[in-house]
């Protein structure tokens, strides 16, 4: 279970941390608290797996992907798993889930593909398709972006 | 972005080590002083490049529940509707998309109850009812880093 100050520290991680030679030092300075002991409990939260990872979250398009496409694929039930793994396992797609489907959306597998432009990102989706054998897929370009953001768990 | 700028945003998005000096291991990853790595990611982060370094926590593993949502919304109401939806913190990521259902968003909560709830809620503030509700079954990815290149 986490106590009050789990919790104030996981949101001080939902922060930017410093970029210095000790960010945990400076953190924990902030939390009043030793570094060993917020380094200790954030190793915790990494190995119990509540924290995947300290890292960066960057801008996809600044960084040169700029086609990213939602692929939406209707794939019947029985081959969902060997779809959803071969597509995973392809660099270009970063994201691959089974979703649940209902009377107005049947398309039950999801991904999210990049590319340098629109026809590289076409390019490997036919691959996939004629891969996977379905020719039942949607192309969803996001025309705007309108919100995105990390999620703030505790205030 | 320089080669060793790359595979810096490469090794950053990967995770930094959760140790007292985290960029003086991956200075010596990339063979250039823990300095330089500093300055490096500060400058990444002005140029725009990096959107957040911190702490990435599993949702589902702190309790949370999460989905994704698509509504059918009129283009003479597509500002609006971005808005209301933009201004509830549990929606984190929200898009125009090419489709019937052009609105595409995602809502993360502490209970399942509370999900309800708020979808409810977004159907009757905007009085658009074509919303779908498509949770996850099975995730087969979520790739870590999508890698910028340099190496």
């Amino acid at each position: 279970m986490l106590d009050s100050l789990d919790k104030c520290i996981i949101k001080k991680l939902q922060e930017d941390i410093p970029i210095v030679e000790e960010p945990y030092g400076l953190l924990a300075a902030e939390l009043g608290i030793e570094e060993d002991e917020l380094i200790t409990r954030i190793k915790s939260y990494h190995e119990s797996g509540i924290l995947k990872r300290i890292a960066a979250v960057i801008y996809h398009r600044q960084a040169g992907f700029k086609a990213n496409a939602m692929v939406v694929w209707k794939v019947p039930e029985a081959s969902v798993e060997e779809a959803g793994n071969y597509m995973g396992s392809l660099s270009e797609v970063s994201h691959c889930y089974e979703r649940k489907i209902c009377e107005n959306w049947e398309y039950n597998l999801f991904t999210m593909i990049h590319g340098k432009d629109k026809e590289q990102c076409e390019n490997i989706i036919e691959n996939i398709s004629n891969k996977i054998g379905i020719k039942d897929y949607k192309i969803l370009y996001s025309t705007r972006e309108f919100k995105k953001s990390s999620m703030k768990y505790f205030k | 972005m320089d080669r060793i700028d790359k595979k810096l945003l490469t090794l950053i998005q990967e995770g930094i080590p959760i140790d007292k000096k985290p960029f003086e291991k991956l200075a010596k990853e990339l063979f250039i002083t823990e300095s330089e790595v500093i300055d490096r990611i500060h400058k990444l982060k002005k140029d725009g490049y990096i959107r957040r370094m911190g702490g990435i926590f599993n949702s589902h593993k702190l309790g949370f529940k999460s989905t994704l949502c698509a509504m059918k919304v009129p283009q003479n109401r597509i500002d609006e509707v971005a808005k209301l939806l933009n201004s509830y913190e549990e929606i984190t990521h929200n898009y125009l998309r090419e489709d019937s259902y052009n609105m595409w968003f995602t809502v993360i909560t502490y209970s399942e109850s509370n999900l309800f709830k708020l979808i409810d809620e977004i159907k009757f503030k905007t009085g658009i009812k074509d919303v779908i509700d498509l949770p996850s079954l099975k995730l087969f990815k979520v790739k870590v880093a999508l890698n910028v290149g340099g190496d």
